[in-house]
């Protein structure tokens, strides 16, 4: 349980919430402004979804305030998961592309 | 300071000097839980993929209009909402404050119960419109809707929205439950038990919820074997482990709601 000091400053998740309403509201411009292409609208969008996830996690979850060793297995641990994904998934799913359909 | 918390803790419980202290310096529960969610996050990560391999490779339709925009934007703001109503529960229960705890679980239920009927009625009305998968079942109006070429010119559409949309709603549907029980305890099994008769009698039989509520009665047949089998008092750790669960459920709808919604925005 993280420690009573954190507990009394409620007030931060206060200002986390807002900002979370905030980024949400940003994403929703982008999404009807469309001012990028697919590709670059979906790394922004995937930008903001990172910053987003990282307050939920870091103050919502109380990893922050977790002791270092647990915060560095668990998210060292996770991200190496999605680069392994990224790097054998999309290629593999391309071959299709590459390699066309037998008629 | 995480041990000394814990020894505290283990003292209040009358257990000081009984358990070795953990590796990670939390409690088990926490650690359990938090690999738990490590290994689920691959599970969408791996739908997340899917899905932005489709979106990037494939001729995506933008079927989203305003109205389902502005129901998903929404839909955010009740899971964000319910993050924070899931925080004070937990300082309640660390103050002891059984009232408080159990009113801002109940809160927190309460956003996320109005998460689940939004976005079930985004699903009847795309479902009535003619976005369909194979085992749903149908009515005439089906293939004529606004959105029946969608369904039929690129079903990966179909599939991929309703695969990934389906499991985080599933997800949020354990998560109101499992606060029900801390929240509730027993008396939340009858409360169960009526949502799911008189959601099945009350959902007609042409639309796909009157199948997916079963899940309700899985819920509660588990519910109910933990809560007899293994009935205890929730403490501030059970609770924190429950808020845990629950603000990832609000995690993975971050990445949902602008890949599968604003990704496919009709401007």
């Amino acid at each position: 349980m993280h420690d009573v000091a954190h507990s009394d400053n409620k007030a931060q998740y206060f200002w986390v919430w807002g900002a979370l309403l905030v980024l949400t509201g940003v994403e929703v411009w982008l999404g009807y402004r469309q001012i990028f292409e697919p590709v670059r609208m979906l790394e922004a969008l995937l930008f903001l979804s990172i910053v987003k996830s990282a307050l939920i996690i870091g103050y919502f979850m109380h990893l922050k305030f977790e002791t270092a060793l647990m915060r560095w297995m668990l998210v060292l641990s996770v991200t190496a998961c999605f680069i392994i994904m990224y790097f054998f998934f999309f290629p593999d799913a391309g071959r299709i592309i590459r390699l066309g359909v037998k008629p | 300071m995480a041990d000394a918390v814990l020894e505290h803790n283990a003292a209040a419980h009358g257990n000081a000097g009984e358990f070795e202290a953990p590796l990670f310096g939390a409690y088990s529960k926490k650690v359990g839980m938090w690999l738990f969610l490590a290994s689920d996050s691959l599970t969408f990560g791996a739908l997340l993929f899917a899905f932005s391999y489709n979106r990037i490779y494939t001729d995506w339709p933008t079927p989203f209009g305003k109205e389902s925009i502005i129901n998903a934007t929404i839909m955010t703001a009740c899971l964000l909402s319910s993050s924070l109503t899931m925080v004070m529960a937990v300082f309640a229960a660390q103050r002891h404050d059984r009232s408080w705890t159990r009113n801002w679980l109940l809160a927190t239920m309460a956003f996320g119960t109005a998460f689940i009927v939004l976005h079930g009625m985004e699903w009847t009305h795309l479902i009535h419109e003619g976005l369909t998968l194979p085992g749903f079942p149908t009515t005439i109006e089906h293939g004529s809707g606004e959105y029946a070429k969608v369904a039929a010119g690129t079903p990966q559409f179909a599939a991929t929205f309703f695969g990934l949309t389906a499991m985080h709603m599933l997800h949020v549907t354990i998560g109101v439950i499992y606060l029900g029980v801390v929240a509730l305890r027993k008396l939340f099994l009858p409360i169960l038990g009526i949502i799911y008769v008189a959601a099945y009698f009350l959902i007609p039989s042409d639309n796909v919820f009157h199948y997916g509520v079963h899940v309700l009665l899985i819920g509660l047949i588990v519910s109910a074997v933990i809560l007899f089998l293994k009935p205890k008092d929730y403490d501030a750790n059970d609770v924190e482990v429950s808020g845990l669960y629950w603000h990832f459920v609000d995690l993975v709808w971050m990445f949902i709601f602008p890949l599968v919604y604003l990704m496919s925005t009709k401007v």
